[in-house]
Parts: structure tokens; sequence; C-alpha cells
């Protein structure tokens, strides 16, 4: 049997029933990622010794009937975003490559009271700013699917880590798609929850209004279970929601009779790769033949979805980041004269070029004589865009379209021209500046064999609904989790040639 | 024939709220303890760490806001004001720049020229930074974040005062309001209560507004009132040598008596305020503000208004009494103690004030239980002891609350009556005093007194002296 094959849930169950001890899944998880990384570099950390302790004692806790739910045992990834106490928790930035929080996020500690086995953190663009994973102070993640691709990103390093096989799932967080993008390029499912339904505390803020914590995952089911397992309400984050019913797994129902599904018009036009969207065309009909009402309509406003979230996302940003100065943890560079010299040359040195540009792209909005002009109109759109989803929603039950306008773009090519980097989030800001759900499932592949992914988007508290038709779907195409073909055996062949 | 010019002043006053603990965490808001130790992720802003609202921060800003005649905010906001500084851990600070808690209000002064009305602008709520210590010998700097995140109100006024009289009443009048609401001890040399002094000056008779200076770091009423004499002065001295006042921030020496420039407005930093993303905005509905009203302690009008009516004390006391809660509060048991409020009223205004003024002593830093003080005022009417005797137990009582009943007892200070065991006394008074004698027989009223003094002399003072006098009338017959 090859352990790593298995999702997440199916290996809970394995190990309940003593067919895998605990060890043998973090070994098995452990030993894929030594072998992968040197060309993934999934992984900024990889705690192999605390991964084997945190075994050993789970193991335990199962045996002893301490810990029974459906994911105890199963070992996991977490982006480098989220801090644990007394690890190594550095936002893929040069600025905290020597933190060690005090403390372990909400997400994290309901994660472990549910049993993961926390395997290490993943590579993120640095401070979660970028869609490539290109922007690591630890260097690009590379897409195990075509390793001369990017896995997206910000949650590159967590999406790869699963489509690889190195975690059987991991944890990301989404500020403007940083979720459902990297899932859609690396044929993961990912979701992004309503905001509010999993805590931020312990989350180092990049937009603190858009940012939520979401579930990567091979496929629908164990994407369901991660988030109930993180999900909480957190007295401890203000913005945080006291859901009425956090069993999202009772949504893995197939059938999606008498579901409406609306298409945007606007999310098929100019830019939107053909063969992308011949996928999602395609998915749209075998959701229609499961019985779901499908038809296109005018979303709206979407070109200013992109604006309006780089002004308020970099707005926020700037603010957030103003605590890294040097002064309290963190690095500071080592040769400085006086209290402001210091903090120049620590933020200069520590932070890269694209943390660099929103810090001052948001110190810009937010100055005297332009609030008015930039941030506070960027918050009326957001307002509007808001109002354009209720509108839809009162029609449909699901917005159907694609995560991204294009599959994986190749290493390199992405960072010279941030305006085209930006607009490739088109189809994902807007749900977070909504406050939305959205989940990216795969659908398929293009001509290069990268993945496809179709974004589901549903109203404010609406997961479970989005569950339902995702799971129908891969029901519909009998499509479980699909690894990357070669990987494993002629890993990385195409990065080489 | 020489200009003359009015002084235009504008307040903002911080005031530290007395909750337990921080306005954005549960750490301990308590003064004092080992630097860094009443701190925790959130007040020293590690990353990932998110705010909580204290509730019990916006009731007392909400109480201070009503008892002021402001609106309240009813949907407000925290802002965030960006500044990089290492007393900030965040390197901003949430404070409330464009939904304050409560606005256009107002409190009633009155000075040496009659009363006067001084609106408030705005009052917001924020949090305070930390505190920085600079290590001399090792030319580092150490911060202390215990204070950081402690809650505090700030109060703008409107520039309504013309003279340093007013700003005092103004600031006196503040901090009464908001003592008695129990909602800060306001002491100005601990800084739970700070002002910022905002003054120009303009000829008289001018429609507009001078340029204004900003001056800090004045801790006393008296620093205060030295700041503005010497500001004014030195502004009417620039326009008076046709040179311009700049407006700039300027810090006051008290022990120069000089302040100079800390900064001027073009360097005056852009806080790129915007709204605090971390917090949800505080609905406050009108059955909050209702309860909030209901369970107002009464404040100082309304207090003197009962006096007047139930206890029937002079309206002076009962100012007096009043100016302060902690006087107030201590009259109010006292009364209640013994059943006497004329009688309490008098010993505070007298005794208690005495006291107080020879020591020093704040009425806030009063420790004497207003049992003791009625438990003396029963002795003295009952004739245990008399009102010489009375006075010096209550200094003790002042220093150190010692129990009256048992202090008496224990001294043996109680007024001897008993006629017998005065009789000797008496009779050896008369005795060796025959001049004394001869002119109270003689008709002189006043030489009685002498005997009486001899008499109580040789009692150590604890002699009923209405029993003695008549003794020695009686005797002299």
């Amino acid at each position: 049997m090859d352990i790593l094959k298995l999702t997440a849930l199916e290996l809970g169950k394995k190990i309940k029933d003593k067919e895998i001890s605990v060890r043998e899944a973090a070994e098995a998880a452990i030993e894929r990622a030594k072998a992968a990384e040197p060309e993934l570099n999934s992984f900024v950390t990889l705690d192999e010794e605390g991964a084997l302790a945190q075994a050993e004692e789970m193991q335990r806790k199962i045996d002893q009937g301490e810990a029974a739910g459906p994911l105890a045992g199963v070992p996991a990834a977490i982006k480098d975003n989220m801090c644990i106490r007394g690890q190594l928790t550095t936002c893929s930035s040069k600025i905290l490559s020597n933190f060690r929080p005090t403390f372990t996020a909400e997400a994290v500690e309901n994660l472990q009271r549910a049993g993961a086995v926390i395997l290490g953190k993943t590579n993120m663009d640095e401070f979660a700013m970028g869609s490539t994973t290109e922007t690591s102070w630890y260097g690009p993640t590379r897409n195990p699917h075509n390793t001369a691709h990017v896995p997206g990103g910000s949650s590159g390093g967590s999406c790869a880590a699963v489509a690889a096989e190195e975690s059987f799932y991991a944890l990301g967080s989404d500020t403007g798609g940083s979720i459902r993008q990297p899932s859609s390029f690396c044929g993961v499912v990912g979701m992004k929850p309503t905001y509010g339904t999993v805590s931020r505390y312990g989350l180092i803020a990049y937009g603190s209004s858009l940012d939520q914590i979401g579930p990567i995952t091979k496929d629908v089911s164990d994407c369901a279970a991660v988030l109930e397992a993180i999900a909480s309400h957190d007295a401890k984050d203000s913005t945080s929601i006291a859901r009425e019913d956090y069993r999202f797994t009772d949504a893995l129902v197939n059938d999606v009779q008498g579901l409406r599904i609306g298409i945007p018009r606007d999310y098929l036009g100019d830019g939107l790769d053909g063969e992308v969207q011949a996928a999602v065309t395609e998915a749209a009909k075998v959701l229609e033949k499961c019985g779901a009402k499908v038809e296109m309509f005018d979303l709206g406003l979407v070109k200013y979805a992109i604006p309006a979230y780089y002004t308020i996302a970099a707005a926020e940003a700037s603010s957030n980041l103003e605590r890294f100065d040097g002064v309290k943890y963190g690095y500071r560079t080592p040769d400085y004269e006086g209290l402001h010299d210091m903090y120049k040359r620590t933020r200069s040195e520590g932070f890269g070029p694209e943390v660099k540009r929103r810090i001052m792209l948001g110190s810009f909005v937010l100055s005297s004589g332009y609030y008015d002009a930039y941030y506070l109109k960027a918050l009326r759109v957001k307002a509007l865009i808001k109002q354009a989803f209720d509108r839809a929603f009162e029609k449909y039950d699901v917005i159907l379209g694609p995560a991204a306008p294009t599959t994986a773009p190749e290493l390199g090519k992405s960072l010279s021209d941030p305006i085209k980097m930006y607009l490739g989030d088109i189809y994902t800001i807007s749900v977070n500046l909504a406050g939305l759900p959205g989940i990216s499932i795969p659908v398929g592949r293009d001509g290069k064999g990268l993945p496809v992914g179709m974004q589901l988007i549903g109203n404010v508290f609406q997961e479970k609904t989005l569950f339902r038709a995702a799971y129908t779907y891969e029901c519909a195409t009998e499509k479980q989790y699909e690894g990357p073909a070669e990987f494993g055996r002629e890993f990385g062949k195409e990065a080489r040639q | 024939m020489a200009k003359q010019y009015e002084t235009v002043i504008g307040l903002e006053v911080h005031i530290e709220l007395a909750t337990k603990t921080k306005i954005f965490c549960g750490c301990s808001t308590e003064f004092g303890g080992a630097p860094n130790s009443h701190t925790c992720p959130v007040c020293t802003g590690m990353p990932g760490s998110l705010p909580v609202l204290n509730k019990q921060v916006v009731e007392y800003a909400m109480a201070i806001g009503l008892a002021t005649n402001c609106k309240i905010t009813q949907v407000c906001k925290f802002d965030r004001k960006n500044y990089f500084y290492p007393d900030n851990p965040q390197n901003y600070q949430i404070s409330q720049l464009y939904l304050p808690i409560a606005r256009d209000g107002y409190v009633e002064i009155e000075t040496g020229n009659g009363k006067k009305k001084v609106r408030i602008h705005e009052m917001h709520m924020e949090e305070d930074a930390g505190k920085l210590i600079h290590d001399e010998w090792d030319d580092t700097s150490l911060v202390d974040y215990n204070r950081s995140g402690v809650p505090l109100v700030e109060i703008v006024s409107e520039p309504d005062m013309r003279t340093a009289d007013e700003v005092i009443a103004y600031l006196e009048k503040l901090r009464m309001i908001v003592q008695y609401l129990g909602a800060s001890d306001c002491k100005l040399q601990e800084g739970s209560m700070r002002a910022d002094v905002n003054l120009s000056v303009r000829e008289v008779g001018s429609e507009t507004f001078g340029t204004r200076t900003e001056m800090k770091n004045l801790n006393s009423f008296k620093a205060i009132a030295h700041a503005i004499e010497g500001e004014r002065q030195r502004q009417i001295e620039l326009l008076e040598e046709g040179k311009e006042v700049i407006q700039e921030t300027r810090r006051w020496d008290d022990n120069k008596e000089h302040s100079y420039a800390m900064r001027s407005k073009e360097d005056a930093q852009d806080y790129r305020y915007f709204p605090e993303p971390d917090l949800v905005p505080i609905v406050i509905s009108d059955e909050w503000i209702a309860r909030v009203k209901a369970a107002q302690p009464e404040l100082r009008s309304e207090k003197l208004e009962r006096y007047k009516k139930e206890f029937d004390i002079p309206e002076y006391d009962a100012e007096i009494i009043t100016e302060s809660k902690k006087t107030a509060d201590l009259f109010e048991a006292a009364a209640a103690a013994c059943g006497k409020p004329k009688k309490v009223a008098n010993w505070i205004m007298v005794e208690v004030f005495r006291l107080m003024k020879e020591t020093g002593t704040e009425p806030e830093d009063l420790t004497f239980s207003p049992e003791n003080l009625a438990k003396l005022i029963d002795l003295v009417d009952a004739g245990t002891i008399n009102g010489t005797v009375a006075k010096k137990v209550f200094e003790k009582i002042f220093t150190d609350n010692v129990d009256p009943e048992k202090y008496v007892e224990e001294q043996g200070l109680k007024t001897v009556s008993d006629e017998g065991a005065l009789k000797e006394v008496v009779e050896q008074v008369i005795a060796a005093n025959p001049k004394a004698v001869e002119d109270y027989k003689g008709g002189k009223e006043k030489a009685l007194g002498a005997l009486m003094g001899q008499t109580m002399r040789a009692m150590k003072g604890k002699a009923d002296p209405g029993v003695v006098n008549q003794m020695l009338r009686d005797m002299l017959k």
C-alpha cells in the first residue's frame, strides 16, 4: 500500500483502524519531502525531529482514546505566516528570519486538538504578497506538475507540498486569492471560508480586513473535514464570527438537483486562456447534467476589483508591517547610527522589493490629501462589489468561474511586470472584498499538462453549498485526487531539459 | 498707546481610565511592577496578536461624555495613528479620529469673572504608549511596555478660555467630574491626567485667531499657570517686534520656567489615519446609554442640592465638602454613622482641612475611616471626653486611624465629671488663688476664667468644663 496516495481522511481511518501507525505516516511524508525538497522548495522549515515526536505522542493519545477525530495522526503542513510557539515563523522574509513566536495561532491549535502532526512550515510569497511564491526570501517554490513553472501564490508552498504528496493536507491563507489560485495551479482543492470563520489570531497580518485562513487538500471531503477542524469562534479575534453550524462534512452529498448556478459573463472575457475557459465550461456542463440549473449573467464591476483591492490591502499592509522595525524581534541591521538610521537600514535590508512596493503604495494612498481620493474611494468600490454579489445571490446559489485566467506561468516570467501579475487575481479578489467563501477544485489540464482550477463562490456562510456542488462534481467525474504523473520517478525532468 | 492683547486657549486633556485591565488585552494596569511584567503578545505588538476592546473603557468614556453634556456617537470606530517610535510597539497607536465616542459638549466653570461655558469639541478613546529608559552609561535605551495599552480618553476643548484662571477652573471641573464618576483618579503628578495647552494671542476686538502653539509636559496646575503666562508674553513680544508666531509644539521646562520648540508644523508627521481593521465598530444602543446614565453616581451639583435639603448644613460648607468626592464620601459615611451631619460638617470644615493643610495631604490621600470620626463625635456628645481632648484624639485618628473609644480608654482621657473627685482639686485651686477669688467676689467675672484654667490644668484637661464652672460658682457664693 502506498501511504502517500491516501487522502487525509483515508489515512485517518487507517490510523484509527491500526493499519498504519502515526509514525509510519509521518515518516512516509518526511521521506517524500526530503526527496522532493531540493527540486520543489515547498518548505521553509521541515521539522523531522519535532514531527516524529508529535507522532509518538499522538499515537499514544489515539491508543488511549484521547484523540478520536477523523484527522487524528494525519501529518499536515502550515504556511509560514501562522505562529507556532517556539518554531521559526518567517513569512518567508529576511526580516523575520530569526523569529520564534511565544504563542501558537488559534487555527493551528485547533488543528493540533484535532490530532494533526505538524511536519513544518511552508514557503510563501514574502508576507503573502505575490502570486507565484517567487518573492520568498528563501527562494521560489516550483510547481510539482512541471518544475519549470511556478506553483502560484502566495500559499504556493502549501499547495505544492500537498500536490507533491509531501503532506496530506496543509493550511494556507487567502487575502486576494492566495489559497485558490495556487490550488488551481497545483491541481489541489483549496478554500477561502467566509471572513470571520477561522480565527486570525496568530496569523501574521497582511490585509487584516481581507485575510482568512483555509484548507488546502487533495479532495473535497478532506477540505470540508479540515475546515471543520480549524473553524471556531475565537474571543481573541474581534472579527471572528460565531457560526450556527460547523458541521461542514454533513454537506458532502452527491446531489445538486435544482441548484442554481450563475456564470458571470465578465469572467469569460479578455485575458482568459482558451484552454482554461474550455475546461471550466466543461465542468459547468457536468454539474448541469447532475441537475443544476446553469446560466450566464452579468456580475458587473469586475474591472474595479483589482485597483480597489490593491489600494485597501496595501494600505492595511503598510500599517501592519510597521512593527517590523528591528527593535523587538527579527532582523536588525548590523551597522547603524541612531534610531532612525537603524529603522531605515533594517527595513531596507529586511524587506524584499514586492513588499517595499506595497508598503510605498499603501503609505501613499493613506497620506494626507490622498486618503479620500484613493482609500475612501476603494472602500466605496468594496461596498458596491458586495452589493453586486448580493444581487447575484438573489438569483443563484453558486457563482461558477475560473480560479485564474491562465494555468501556472513559467518561473521568472511574472515579477518583472507587477501590473500583469496583479491582473491574474481578477477572479479571486472580489471574493475577499465581499467577505465571501470560495473554493477552487481541479477540473482538468491544459495542453502542457498543467492543472486548471474551477472556482465556486457562495454567499456568506454558504460553505456547505459549495462543498455539496464540489463534491457532486468530484463524484460525477470519478476524479479523486490525481497526483503529478511523473512525480517521484522522473521528477523535475522538464526543468532540467 | 500700547496694544491690548487677548489670550485664546484650548486644551487637550488626557485622562487615564481606572480600569483594572488594559484597553485591548487582559494585562493589569497597576502602576509600578518590574519592567515588562504586565505585558502579553497584544500590548507588546507581537506579530499575529490582535486587540480585543475592554468594554469598561467604553462605559467610562460614555459616562464622562454624558457628564460633560456631549453627544454620544452611537456607531463609533477606532482608527490607527501611524508613527514610528520604540515606545509604541506596533508603530501605530489605536485611537479614534473619524468617529470619536463623544462630541459637542461643554462644562460650566466659575472664576472671579463669573460663570462661563467651555465647549468640548470631542472626546476619544486611545491606548497609552510604553516608557523608554535611557541608560547613559551604556549608551542604550530600554523599553518598558507596562504602560503600553493602558486606556486613555483625550478631551479636546474649543478655544474658549482666555486666562490661566479659566484653564485651571476648567481642569479642576473636569477632574472633579471624572473623579465623581470613579473613571480616573486624575493625578497630574503621576500622569493620570495630562494637559497640552494650545495658545494664541490676538489684539482685543480681533475676530480672527492668531497663530497658535501647543505646549506639552505640564505636570501641575502651577506649571500650567506659569507656562500660559510665559507663552503669552513670548508671543506678545514677537508680535510687538513685528515678528511672526510660528505654529509649533513647545516643551515646557518647569525648572527653568521656559519653553522651547520641539517641532514645527513643517515637520509635523502625517499619521496616515485609517479605520482599525482588527476591531469592529462599537454600536451603542439607546438602552446602553440609559444604563450608563442610570448607573452614573450622583454628581456634585446633585449632591449639593441634596445636602442642603437633607442635612441642613450651610451652603458654604456643602460647597467646600463636595469639592472633592473623597471628602463628600467621608462626610456622608460619618453622618450616617452618628446621625449628626452638622457636627460632622464642622469637624471636616475645621479640623480635617486644618490637618490637611498642615500635612500637605490631598483629599484623595485621606486614610482615616468615617466611622472613627463618628465615634469621636459621639464621645464628645456623651460627655465622655471634652472638646480639647477630642481635638488631640482626632489628630491620632487623622494620622493613624485609631479607634477613639479604645484610644481614650487606653490613654485614660475620659472626662472627670464626678463632683466628689473634682471637689478636692477645686478646693485646692481656691485656696491657692486668693487674689483671683477676691477679684471674682468683687464682681470681676473674668477672674473665674483664671480659676477654671487652673482647675483644668490640674485635671490634665480631662475635667468636664461645665461641671467645673458650676462647682466654682457654687463654692464661691
